[in-house]
């Protein structure tokens, strides 16, 4: 594709963005607020280096999560279960991990290994019910959720309460400290802030991973094509049903990998304060990302950012879930504008390919 | 005598392809006219854009002497213009009378008032003796009574003319005598019917006017009285038009394809084919003629793996393949061009470099040591394919909806002739694409034939049958009914045995 193309399509997020600032002012004047001073505080506070940290803190879960859900978008299938995959991944490792103590890197590894097993485990099954008995992801993977929600509050609360502890509080014991992953700080030389979670670079490396294993290796090539055009597909020597048991797989095996940065860098145990709703969120940093590894990125950090910096505005009298409002105001614009240019697209190559016809002959 | 429908100068172009060129057409009210040409001939289009389903770029369309702007299939039917679709448009567990109401009322929550109903429609079908039971679900009814239900549905919704689109391809003789019948009590009830076909026979057999469309253009309007098959044919083809002149090869003894005793069935349990049994040596074209719906679709999905074969032995080369998964088989050295290239052949938003592993993905050539895809050699068999198969296209990046539909088909030949292919099966190898397109496919053809390639050829266009293949088979009704010698028939003839009348 030719640059100007390319950069052609750059202008959808930021058209939406744009256009989502511009309605939340609306809605911001509607309720008498100043959308000017809304938005300069939000910037103010968002961009403090504490807040930076969590910003960064928010991305690398949230981008783990795009992830995962855009390996099923890629072949057309929706795992929209991502949400239990990881919660019960999380569970499982954070209640085994702590049953050991080993060398550092092992354990980390091992405990993330658990949370790949378990969450590809979950995710496997909407595969299974799909090829065999032909349920589709959508519903079985929203069911799977229930599901995995009430498995995790029962074994929270019988098979991995710990019953030593007096405040009865549901949650397992904590990693030992061979089980946490040490904070960035020093490494990049902010020890005067909060934290920064180990697990950044591993969440940079994952995207390298699904960068390469879509768009470099036969199997993505496999999926893609799938995706695109599945008839065709099948006459290439697709075997649609493998296929999607091996998408699910992968896809749940980002997922398992999702809840290690707030486990292994803050939580350093289950507890039921542990982070809901990153399954559902990466589903939207999917679609604002279109599943490209920068794009989800850039869409995992600009979510990041609202919603830390949407928290000084209740303490200064705008309701926060304007934030909230934003963001999907952006993921309903940013659609729409990714198929107008699409279609922009496709119209100027058909240009470019007929004047090339009409030169030769 | 008045207009039921006067077209004039519609024209219509999709990307790359001018479907339509300023068409003119005039329909007299409670007449049959046919609407005859070949795939590809731009029928299909001025019929969707009559029934409001595709907009023409510039022209006029009068129904009933009524200038009409046709937004939508309901804005046709409205003006009195209903369709029945080649592929019936009916839900099996519905009775007769649900799929006739179907849609018909606005969704309040009132009762649905099915006496009325009943006697509503059962009035219709007295009228023109369509013998339908209402009570009957439509999973019972055979292939003619389901086209009847369809021509219920819209003469109850008021149509005054009806559009069959090939309304027999799905038919057996009977069933094309008894809907004739149906066809004409139709027509002496006022009806005004346009017949959508390219089988001659049937066309000068019921319609009083025909039109011939060629290549997007309509070609000629004539009256059915005193017109030959023959000249409606050479209409049809064009003189201009090349058939491929034959040429002798020298079909070689190796054997590459045996296929023995196949027989399946189809998803309801339907016999689709039975007892198949051919070989097919190097350096051959093997052509399998038949009417769309004889089960030469499902053969070659067996071959290739894609249909299932409850019985039956298929050999390549030296392999049982009966295991293989279709995967196995395309790298054994099968290519399959498929008969649509947009939605089988071809990912229409990806690259035509990407394009070219399409099929192949497997192969050692488009695989790196870390099975990544060898992009490289990738991008060289795709500038190799545009180059010898003349594919007009600004680079090899360029995505495949870029391209015209018969540049798209020469990109499709050439990658499957690219790696050197033992068996090739051709479906339709030249439907839709202009005449210079079809030639250069048929020069590659035969001369891939001449180096060795064994090619199993199926097509609808029976002049290409009979000048690329060595060896003719008919298919008729799931079974071979004749092997011919291609220099020995003529169109016709292969025509009456592909329908049954020669055996």
């Amino acid at each position: 594709m030719k640059i100007r193309l390319r950069l052609v399509s750059f202008s959808a997020p930021i058209i939406a963005l744009g256009l989502a600032v511009g309605l939340t002012s609306l809605i911001l004047l509607g309720i008498g607020k100043d959308p000017i001073e809304t938005f300069r505080m939000m910037f103010e506070y968002g961009s403090t280096g504490k807040s930076l940290v969590s910003v960064l803190n928010r991305t690398i879960p949230l981008y783990i999560s795009a992830i995962a859900v855009a390996v099923g978008f890629k072949m057309g299938l929706f795992n929209i279960g991502v949400e239990g995959q990881y919660l019960l991944g999380a569970l499982l490792a954070a209640a085994i991990g702590t049953s050991f103590a080993i060398y550092r890197p092992i354990h980390i590894f091992l405990i993330m290994l658990i949370a790949v097993v378990a969450s590809s485990t979950w995710a496997a099954i909407a595969g299974y019910l799909k090829v065999y008995k032909g349920i589709h992801e959508v519903i079985s993977t929203i069911m799977l959720n229930y599901i995995g929600t009430g498995l995790i509050a029962y074994l929270l609360s019988t098979v991995f309460f710990d019953e030593d502890e007096k405040n009865a509080i549901p949650q397992t014991v904590e990693l030992p400290e061979s089980g946490r992953l040490p904070s960035l700080n020093n490494v990049v030389g902010i020890e005067d802030l909060p934290n920064l979670h180990g697990f950044l670079p591993i969440a940079l490396l994952l995207g390298l991973i699904y960068y390469l294993l879509i768009w470099k290796t036969t199997l993505g090539f496999d999926l893609r094509v799938t995706g695109a055009n599945p008839v065709a597909a099948k006459f290439s020597g697709v075997d649609p049903k493998r296929l999607t048991i091996i998408a699910m797989i992968i896809s749940g095996a980002f997922a398992g990998l999702v809840g290690m940065g707030p486990l292994l860098g803050y939580f350093h145990q289950y507890t039921i304060d542990f982070p809901p709703g990153l399954g559902f969120a990466g589903i939207g940093v999917a679609l604002l990302g279109r599943n490209h590894p920068l794009g989800m990125l850039l869409g995992a950090m600009l979510f990041g950012f609202l919603e830390r910096s949407a928290q000084i505005l209740d303490l200064r009298g705008v309701p926060k879930e304007i934030e909230t409002m934003m963001s999907a105001f952006i993921l309903l614009i940013v659609v729409v504008f990714y198929e107008i240019i699409r279609r922009y697209i496709v119209t100027q190559q058909i240009k470019d390919a007929s004047k090339k016809v009409e030169s030769s002959t | 005598m008045n207009k039921a429908i006067s077209v004039s100068k519609i024209t219509k172009s999709f990307p790359g392809v001018l479907a339509n060129s300023d068409i003119n057409l005039e329909i007299n009210e409670g007449t049959i006219h046919a609407i005859v040409g070949e795939n590809g001939a731009g029928k299909s289009t001025l019929m969707k854009i009559l029934y409001g389903m595709v907009k023409p770029d510039s022209g006029d369309i009068a129904i009933f002497d009524n200038k009409t702007v046709l937004n939508s299939p309901k804005d046709a039917i409205d003006s009195g213009l209903g369709m029945v679709h080649q592929h019936f448009m009916l839900a099996d567990n519905l009775t007769v009378l649900e799929s006739v109401i179907l849609g018909i009322d606005k969704a309040t929550f009132k009762n649905i008032n099915l006496k009325r109903y009943t006697s509503e429609i059962t009035e219709v079908i007295n009228k023109y003796n369509l013998n339908i039971d209402l009570n009957k679900n439509i999973d019972e009814l055979g292939v003619g009574e389901k086209q009847r239900v369809e021509i219920l549905k819209v003469l109850f919704r008021g149509a005054k003319i009806l559009i069959l689109d090939e309304p027999t391809a799905v038919l057996v003789p009977q069933e094309v005598d008894e809907l004739f019948n149906n066809l004409r009590d139709l027509k002496n009830n006022g009806v005004t019917i346009i017949f959508i076909s390219h089988k001659l026979d049937e066309v000068l057999e019921i319609a009083e006017d025909i039109s011939v469309m060629r290549g997007g253009i309509m070609v000629n309007t004539v009256s059915a009285d005193g017109i030959s098959k023959k000249d409606l044919a050479e209409m049809m083809i064009g003189k201009s038009l090349p058939k491929p002149p034959k040429r002798q090869s020298s079909i070689s003894t190796s054997e590459i394809l045996s296929i023995e005793n196949l027989s399946a069935v189809n998803e309801n349990g339907k016999k689709v084919f039975e007892n198949i049994s051919f070989k097919l040596n190097s350096s051959e074209i093997l052509g399998i003629a038949g009417v769309e719906g004889n089960g030469q679709r499902e053969i070659v999905e067996a071959i290739i793996g894609i249909h299932n074969y409850e019985t039956g032995t298929i050999k390549l080369e030296n392999n049982t393949i009966d295991d293989f998964s279709i995967r196995e088989r395309l790298n054994l050295g099968i290519s399959f061009i498929p008969e649509d290239r947009q939605a089988q052949a071809l990912i229409m938003d990806m690259s035509l470099t990407n394009n070219v592993i399409l099929g192949r993905q497997s192969l050692a050539k488009y695989k790196t040591k870390l099975t990544t895809v060898n992009l490289t050699n990738a991008a060289k068999a795709s500038e190799s394919v545009v180059e010898n198969f003349d594919v007009k296209t600004p680079n090899t990046g360029t995505i495949a909806t870029a391209l015209s539909g018969g540049n798209q088909q020469k990109y499709v030949v050439g990658r499957e002739l690219e790696d050197n292919p033992t068996l090739l099966i051709a479906s339709q190898p030249t439907r839709g694409i202009d005449i210079g397109a079809q030639a250069l496919i048929w020069e590659k053809l035969r001369n891939t034939r001449d180096e060795g390639l064994g090619v199993l050829l199926i097509s609808a266009d029976l002049e290409e049958l009979i000048g690329l293949s060595d060896r003719i088979v008919v298919i008729y009704q799931g079974q071979f009914v004749a092997e011919l010698q291609p220099e020995e028939i003529t169109p016709e003839i292969l025509g009456s045995y592909m329908t049954g009348l020669k055996k």
